[in-house]
């Protein structure tokens, strides 16, 4: 079969996604704190992309420089073993960014079929896959995942050593999937009874092809949303992590085990505290403006409210 | 509602075992095995042979499973390891409350883990109460004028409040009123930073209330933001309906339409959140006891960690998983009991 029937042409997935993003877009864009927020996180973002271009080396020492208070020389001052502590902020944002990051990718490569097989299938697939999801969120997340990471910090295996990105990432990922398992379930549930699935399934599509181009599309808003949320989740549960020295290790650095390093010396020299957690909060903070934004855009009738459009 | 709790209880009990055979699996597979760290002890390897023995480690996984879960004193073993099993086994397994011994301190872990639960149970109780005690005036000031300078004001306090870390915090508090701040009439800092009580002196509640001063911000602050705005946005859901309308129209106070029959239904679903996020509260317990050097839960979860304490831990994870499937069960029936209109079939 290579002609295409009207109803598909009408709706051919590649469009929809275009219009929808394009609308999504606009509608974000007057949300003023999102736009704030966005700015915001770029910025953050390309600071740490741009770190190799700092003078200073985020990992060598330099007694003779030992802490020094912020000046024109170090912009944020040096640390215990002389180190610049605005050159291994910047380098520990990759570390905390890219943790982030990884980890809501893995929780998404998990959560979202699950879900996805669960709400399409229904039936013994669907109660058994809310079990698991009801197990996993039953865990105490965060105290298992310090176990985790205490046992791994240990172990020498291929991907996992001294709790690396990956590791870390790893850890959050597979405890924090539960969320998008259960939305993307919801929105499986009302979006398979509608017609158009129906009319696709008439036409012969496969259960792989109405999963993937014709339900997933309508419900990956709040999946968007969710995951912008959980990016900033990811984050503070590193920097937990790393400030009760089970995460990112020593001397490779990242915003919570920066705090953790200076807990020894922060009354004498604030800086070492202060700044790396004010990245952690500006990190956050910016993302959840981006999530509320993106959660408004992909509700129209609320924006339309907030400008007058819509009473 | 009695067949509800009944099936739900049920499940429960399944969800558990589901649950214990996950945390028992993950670290008995540990690499290493559950007594490569013993408790930050350096041990010989004939004597890891000798301990593994003792412990029943030398058995298969299942076997060793059903031993923690039920105990072998209905069995006999080889307790000196001569090759005969010639007496009862000492574990009554965790369904009789027997979680073993702490590898650190040799002591029943129930008993470690009483010893700690009182002093947590008294910071994050303390905590609760401030966070909502704030958080309820807060969320219906900002509600009721709605847009106004106050409600910009605690609109971006909530936005703040719930992205900054709590360990951040923390630090910053004790720079501020430890560091910097210092009591006017002794030169003191003005408020301790860590520890339940001053060494030396005897009890005195104001010095007990001092230092709960800072663990008690810093843990509330977070949920005093996520509440005010969890109320605000449930209160403005209800401000504009008819009953309340029909109310004022009846003649009564603005004061008590607004705080008897708006916030009673407001308040409803905050009821269940805040059941549902109690085990939450609880897990902060760690970072916040770590930093004030709080001698709760948190902290000796953290030691057991650093320590890998496994039976402290596995004790501590299976209480914790029970403790949040209650705490949803209990929100459930709360949400019905509040809520004339949701019935469980």
């Amino acid at each position: 079969m290579s002609t295409y029937t009207s109803i598909e042409i009408l709706q051919n997935p590649a469009e929809q996604a275009v219009d929808l993003a394009q609308n999504v877009w606009k509608r974000f864009r007057r949300h003023r704190g999102a736009i704030v927020g966005m700015i915001l996180f770029a910025s953050l973002a390309l600071l740490c992309i741009l770190a190799p271009l700092s003078p200073y080396d985020p990992e060598k020492s330099n007694l003779a420089e030992k802490f020094q208070p912020p000046s024109a020389t170090h912009w944020l001052g040096t640390d215990a073993l002389g180190r610049d502590l605005f050159t291994r902020i910047i380098y520990g944002g990759r570390i905390s960014l890219a943790v982030g990051g990884i980890a809501v990718a893995i929780s998404l490569l998990i959560g979202v079929p699950i879900g996805a097989l669960a709400g399409y299938y229904g039936g013994t697939l669907d109660s058994i896959l809310m079990r698991i999801t009801d197990a996993f969120l039953s865990l105490p997340s965060f105290l298992v995942l310090i176990l985790l990471a205490a046992i791994l910090r240990e172990v020498e295996i291929p991907f996992f050593q001294r709790n690396n990105v990956f590791t870390i990432s790893f850890v959050i990922g597979i405890l924090s999937w539960m969320t998008f398992a259960r939305l993307v379930r919801a929105a499986f549930l009302t979006l398979r009874e509608l017609d158009y699935v129906s009319a696709a399934r008439a036409l012969g599509s496969s259960d792989g092809r109405i999963i993937l181009g014709h339900i997933l599309p309508n419900g990956i808003g709040v999946v968007i949303v969710e995951a912008t949320l959980q990016l900033g989740y990811a984050i503070i549960q590193e920097a937990g992590l790393s400030f009760l020295s089970f995460g990112i290790q020593q001397p490779t650095p990242s915003w919570g085990n920066l705090i953790s390093t200076a807990q020894d010396h922060f009354i004498k020299y604030p800086w070492l505290a202060v700044f790396p957690g004010l990245m952690i909060f500006l990190s956050i903070i910016s993302v959840n403006y981006i999530g509320d934004g993106l959660r408004d855009a992909f509700d129209p009738y609320k924006v339309l409210e907030r400008v007058g459009e819509y009473t | 509602m009695t067949t509800f709790i009944a099936r739900r209880l049920i499940q429960t009990v399944a969800l558990l075992f589901i649950l214990s055979i996950i945390l028992f699996a993950l670290v008995n597979l540990a690499p290493g095995g559950p007594l490569s760290a013993y408790g930050g002890r350096r041990i010989r390897p004939e004597k890891i042979e000798l301990l593994k023995r003792q412990f029943g480690l030398d058995r298969p996984l299942p076997i060793q499973y059903i031993y923690w879960l039920a105990g072998n004193d209905w069995i006999q073993i080889d307790s000196d390891s001569d090759g005969v099993t010639d007496e009862p086994g000492t574990r009554k397994g965790i369904l009789r409350g027997d979680f073993g011994f702490s590898y650190r301190t040799r002591e029943p872990v129930l008993h470690e883990i009483g010893l700690r639960l009182p002093n947590t149970i008294t910071l994050m109780g303390i905590t609760m109460f401030t966070a909502i005690a704030i958080a309820i005036p807060l969320g219906i000031y900002s509600a009721l004028k709605q847009y106004s300078f106050f409600d910009f004001f605690a609109t971006t306090f909530s936005f703040a409040g719930q992205a900054i870390p709590e360990f951040w915090l923390g630090l910053l508090l004790i720079l501020i009123f430890y560091a910097w701040l210092k009591n006017p009439w002794t030169g003191e800092p003005l408020l301790p930073s860590g520890g339940m009580s001053s060494l030396g002196s005897g009890f005195s509640l104001s010095d007990r209330l001092s230092h709960l001063v800072l663990p008690v911000l810093t843990g509330a602050l977070g949920w005093i933001a996520w509440y005010s705005r969890f109320l605000r946005s449930s209160l403005l859901e209800i401000l504009p309906l008819n009953y309340l309308r029909s109310a004022r129209a009846r003649g009564l106070s603005e004061r008590r339409v607004v705080l008897r029959h708006a916030l009673s239904n407001a308040l409803i679903p905050i009821v269940t959140l805040i059941a549902l996020d109690l085990p939450y509260i609880f897990t902060g317990a760690v970072l916040i006891e770590t930093i004030f050097a709080w001698p709760g839960m948190g902290r000796l979860y953290y030691q057991a960690a650093v320590e890998r304490d496994y039976p402290l831990l596995m004790a501590v994870l299976i209480i914790g998983a029970g403790f949040i499937i209650l705490c949803n069960l209990i929100a459930d029936i709360l949400y019905a009991y509040l809520d004339p209109r949701v019935r469980y079939e």
